[in-house]
């Protein structure tokens, strides 16, 4: 039981915490799961860059003025556009955003202002999840019966409405978000300024939140625009430009499904040429979702 | 007097506004139900016609599906469903798991924000676009692999039967292009999950000498077991309704066979494909098949939600 005297100390030599005491096999696997882990991202990232490397190498050379607004020709013959499925994509997805989105974003004021945890507010919440779930399939199996035996004939119409089905649950899950993310404080101060809950609710808390909400709108929207299936189900066959949503249509999805199953070279090099106008059109709302996130983000959490 | 009525209408009128405005945001929120109430009580009852004879024409029982002679066994697309979305889930969970352990335990917080927009850029690409990609690019690319496979492992007893003869279009292809879509979905739900691990419990890994690995072995994986599951459901249940690209890759051959480069079918594909040329009962079984996705589907996402919440309150102290 000798003191340990401050020289003393100093001399002994400092413990060694340095990697190098580790043994060879912990170090090995150490360093084994962190190339995994990097091998893991370049394989998610290989098939999108290849994606976008193929759709714009085959696509490319289509793509024209004629292209993009020409009439839809036979599958044998080279020539002729995507002019219907291009107005049919603008069209029907622009339909279904006028309806989802309003439906949405009160639904989330519900869920946010009103409701909160209570049961009715739960359930649709959970419910809300599970139809995002939703099959897209099962989603247009409903509406044909729904919207098309009733009106006994497809409609782009009715190919929107299921759109707007399939976007409902997402716009409102994202809303409810951002809305969370509006501070109380701002509710208390309107409210202790005389405001009535609608009056706060629409012009204090939605444009506190709005950026949010616009950019969760923008991704539901890129996602409904690649939406085949409602399409091809619903939408019936177009080969001429139509602005009459009343009418049959069509949409890019639904005219790279076709073509690309097609026997005749001309139909695949269109369904490349639509699939690059498509992921153009898709990748411009990510983008502006994105920017529009980024740029006017609420800062506190 | 004057001023006393005007402000109590006004009163009125705002409270009238309020209570209007309640009930516009609760029936947006209804609608909600509403559909999902719908999409059941339609479809079953448009599938009626071939549900209620599932004795004779074997909807739930038979593998035969011929519907010129009215037999409608839906048991090959089940199947088919099957084997594309469980080999699109086994394979794209490691790799999601990979990706979320870089983004929450490696990567320097500078890449970190343009590496979860490339994983949301690969949700963004749609699904018919992965499908045409898979037919032009993929399959071809992959045939020699496959043959490979098989004959390398062709000849071993139990391993040689998943590995039979190679067919342009088939199972494997199909559940490649699913895993690739369904990676980001599972990637930002692990994500989520290995965030919501106690920084004091890494802490105290690093503490103890750990090293990288054995800090997420012990700290990170045992918090976030019950979240994985989840994710891997929810993951699991866009690959089973997954319609376009399956359709466009699994090569339409009506079959049960254990061999995975065989072509086959699935319930979206066949519903797609078939819809157009279909009529009376023929139509109604393709509904029944589609009732039968949306239940499983609805199951599925309920449990992956049980799961993923049950752990998320196991982590913050049963406070939501």
């Amino acid at each position: 039981m000798t003191a340990v005297t401050p020289n003393e100390l100093s001399a002994r030599p400092a413990l060694d915490l340095t990697r190098r005491q580790l043994s060879v096999r912990r170090r090995a696997i150490d360093l084994i799961s962190k190339v995994l882990m990097c091998v893991a991202l370049l394989i998610a990232v290989v098939p999108l860059v290849l994606v976008i490397f193929y759709v714009i190498q085959k696509g490319a050379g289509l793509i024209s003025m004629e292209f993009l607004t020409g009439d839809i020709t036979s599958p044998r013959r080279a020539g002729g556009g995507m002019g219907p499925a291009v107005v049919g994509t603008l069209l029907i997805t622009g339909a279904a955003s006028v309806m989802s989105i309003p439906l949405g974003v009160l639904g989330a004021v519900y869920l946010n202002e009103y409701g909160k945890s209570n049961a009715l507010a739960r359930f649709i919440r959970m419910m809300a999840d599970v139809m995002t779930g939703v099959p897209s399939i099962v989603m247009a199996l409903f509406i044909y019966i729904a919207v098309v035996l009733t009106t006994k004939e497809k409609s782009g119409l009715a190919a929107a409405i299921a759109l707007a089905a399939l976007m409902l649950p997402v716009v409102l899950r994202s809303s409810e978000e951002m809305l969370k993310l509006v501070p109380d404080e701002l509710r208390q101060a309107s409210a202790a300024l005389g405001a009535r809950r609608w009056k706060t609710t629409v012009s204090v808390v939605l444009p506190a939140a709005i950026s949010g909400i616009t950019s969760g709108i923008m991704l539901a929207i890129a996602r409904a625009a690649g939406e085949t299936t409602p399409i091809v189900v619903c939408a019936g066959v177009a080969s001429t430009i139509s602005w009459n949503l009343g009418e049959m249509q069509t949409a890019l999805p639904a005219q790279i499904f076709l073509n690309a199953s097609s026997p005749f070279t001309p139909a695949v090099e269109r369904a490349w040429g639509a699939a690059l106008t498509l992921m153009v059109i898709v990748l411009v709302f990510t983008i502006i979702a994105r920017l529009i996130a980024s740029r006017f983000a609420i800062k506190n959490r | 007097m004057t001023t006393q009525s005007s402000t109590l209408t006004q009163k009125d009128r705002g409270r009238i506004t309020d209570r209007a405005f309640w009930l516009l945001c609760i029936a947006a929120g209804i609608t909600v139900l509403v559909i999902l109430a719908a999409i059941l009580v339609s479809t079953l009852q448009q599938s009626w016609p071939a549900m209620s004879k599932a004795g004779e024409n074997g909807f739930f029982t038979s593998k035969l599906w011929d519907p010129n002679i009215g037999k409608f066994g839906i048991l090959p697309f089940v199947f088919g469903t099957l084997v594309t979305s469980l080999i699109a889930v086994a394979l794209a969970v490691p790799v999601s798991i990979g990706i979320a352990l870089f983004l929450t335990e490696l990567a320097p917080r500078r890449i970190k924000g343009s590496i979860v927009t490339l994983i949301d850029l690969l949700a963004a690409v749609p699904s018919v676009v992965f499908g045409l990609w898979g037919i032009y690019v993929l399959a071809p690319a992959m045939t020699p692999v496959y043959k490979w496979l098989h004959d390398t492992l062709g000849g071993i007893p139990v391993l040689g039967a998943l590995f039979g003869e190679v067919s342009a279009l088939n199972f494997m292809t199909a559940g490649l292009v699913l895993a690739i879509m369904i990676v980001p979905i599972i990637t930002s739900i692990t994500r989520e999950v290995f965030d919501t691990v106690p920084d004091s419990d890494k802490q105290a890994a690093w503490a103890l000498g750990a090293t990288r690995w054995e800090m997420i072995k012990g700290a990170v994986f045992p918090h976030s077991f019950g979240g994985l599951v989840g994710g891997v459901m929810l993951g699991l249940g866009r690959a089973m309704g997954e319609t376009i690209a399956v359709a466009l890759l699994i090569g339409n051959s009506i079959q049960i066979t254990a061999n995975l480069f065989a072509p086959g079918t699935s319930i979206p594909a066949a519903i797609v494909n078939y819809f157009g040329e279909a009529g009376g009962d023929y139509t109604s079984a393709l509904i029944g098949m589609g009732v039968v996705l949306f239940v499983v589907t609805v199951i599925v996402n309920l449990l992956a939600q049980a799961i993923v919440r049950r752990a998320e309150i196991r982590m913050r102290g049963a406070k939501a």
